[in-house]
């Protein structure tokens, strides 16, 4: 019988909660490829932990340059420490890249809703990753494996451009010699000394294995990889209300009052960024949003 | 042959193909095993079969001056790799190198080009298979144009 999984919409913060700013040290930066980086954040307030559910994110703020929306990239069930992994792309992100060990970043959050692990209990899993996309979703498996025997089988498809632009390249070894996770790597060009897959994600749902019809599957890369990833889920027979996709645009206050990330009658930041593909459908194609 | 024809007719790619005509196939296969590392064809060779894998991996790469081999896919097992033996000249375009020890059916391409000339409802069969695959290529040929990871790495 199928089940119905949903998002989880977490209730929005107090706006005044959502406007403080709290003060983290960085612990450790972590080189994850050329351009894409891991801060591990820990409190000064004196807080004792940072409570994320997988697929949300924070509001990261470089004093005296800007702020940003970041992932939370780490382990949800280890609440100590922040991880955030982000592309070096912008003024924010690079001044970012710049910071050591000890400087203080500004964070506010989190924001938005989250993937549906718990849901999922019962079903297989299916988790798409397309290069960073991989950054919210590594919560995602790390909640699972903490949690594996809720879940029948669990793939995770990761593509990226390059050998050279594979993250949690640590994470992945371990992942890959784990019996009860299914991990297949891709990548979209490669030189003769590759001895991977090459190829896009999407070549590799054909033979995952997962059962289509007791599964719900995760997505998360560049809008269009999601678009050709969703359809091919689709073909493999994987219905659309158990498909899930993170949406990606320009969130400014977290809490859906500036109206920057507004999608269709969405904002990314605070009905998003994880949205069930089944209410997304309409808009997700539309070339005017 | 009693189990070539039961590898073929429970291929996925053969769904569906009435029984004279698996037999027939039968008649065009050939267990074949490449060592890791080993050409299965070069470009620019006759193009005469076409390959279902069992077992192992086999990369389609090009050389390109001044950079070396460059992958352009990778197959894997229970996929077909190989059509230009339906396609005048009927040269390889790509080589094809086992990665791991891979062993595979190979189908005479010219003889089944020959049995597809005498019997056009065959010939539809395996062109509509064909062309699936030809769709599918193109489709991810495109996709891995696109380029959609944005950023370029140094490299």
């Amino acid at each position: 019988m199928a089940t119905t999984v949903k998002n989880k919409k977490t209730a929005p913060l107090g706006t005044a909660d959502a406007m403080h700013i709290r003060p983290f040290s960085i612990r450790r930066v972590v080189k994850e490829s050329f351009d894409t980086f891991s801060l591990e954040l820990d409190p000064l307030s004196g807080e004792k932990g940072h409570k994320f559910a997988p697929g949300q994110f924070n509001m990261l703020y470089v004093y005296g340059v800007g702020e940003v929306p970041i992932s939370i990239s780490g382990d949800p069930t280890r609440h100590k420490t922040l991880t955030h992994t982000t592309r070096e792309v912008g003024t924010v992100t690079r001044a970012m890249r710049n910071l050591k060990v000890g400087d203080t970043l500004g964070v506010r959050g989190p924001f938005g809703s989250s993937w549906p692990v718990e849901d999922a209990v019962g079903n297989d899993v299916v988790i798409v990753a397309g290069g960073i996309g991989l950054a919210p979703l590594r919560p995602v498996i790390y909640y699972i494996l903490a949690h594996r025997e809720k879940y029948g089988k669990v793939v995770l498809l990761y593509g990226t451009r390059t050998p050279e632009d594979i993250l949690f390249r640590k994470d992945l070894e371990k992942w890959r010699s784990r019996f009860d996770l299914e991990t297949l790597l891709t990548v979209d060009r490669a030189t003769g000394a590759w001895k991977g897959n090459v190829g896009v994600v999407t070549t590799l749902i054909g033979r995952a294995p997962f059962d289509p019809l007791n599964c719900v599957a995760m997505v998360c890369g560049p809008e269009i990889m999601m678009r050709f990833t969703v359809l091919e889920l689709q073909k493999r027979g994987v219905e659309e209300d158990k498909t899930f996709i993170s949406m990606e645009r320009n969130m400014k206050c977290g809490i859906g009052l500036c109206g920057h990330c507004q999608l269709g009658p969405t904002f990314v930041c605070k009905e998003g960024p994880v949205y069930c593909y089944r209410d997304l459908k309409d808009v997700f194609i539309k070339r005017e949003m | 042959m009693e189990n070539l024809e039961r590898i073929l007719k429970e291929h996925p790619f053969l769904a569906g193909l009435d029984d004279k005509y698996i037999k027939l196939l039968v008649g065009c296969a050939s267990n074949v095993a490449f060592k890791a590392g080993e050409y299965i064809f070069r470009e620019g060779e006759n193009a005469n079969q076409f390959y279902f894998i069992r077992h192992g991996k086999v990369q389609v790469e090009t050389y390109v001056p001044q950079q070396g081999p460059v992958i352009i896919r990778t197959r894997s097992e229970g996929e077909i790799f190989g059509w230009s033996w339906l396609v005048p000249p009927y040269k390889w375009h790509f080589d094809a190198r086992a990665v791991e020890v891979t062993r595979a059916l190979a189908l005479d391409g010219k003889c089944l080009r020959d049995k597809c000339e005498e019997d056009h409802n065959l010939g539809y069969e395996i062109m509509k298979r064909f062309a699936l695959i030809i769709a599918e290529r193109l489709e991810q040929t495109r996709m891995q144009l696109l380029d959609v990871y944005g950023n370029h790495s140094k490299k």
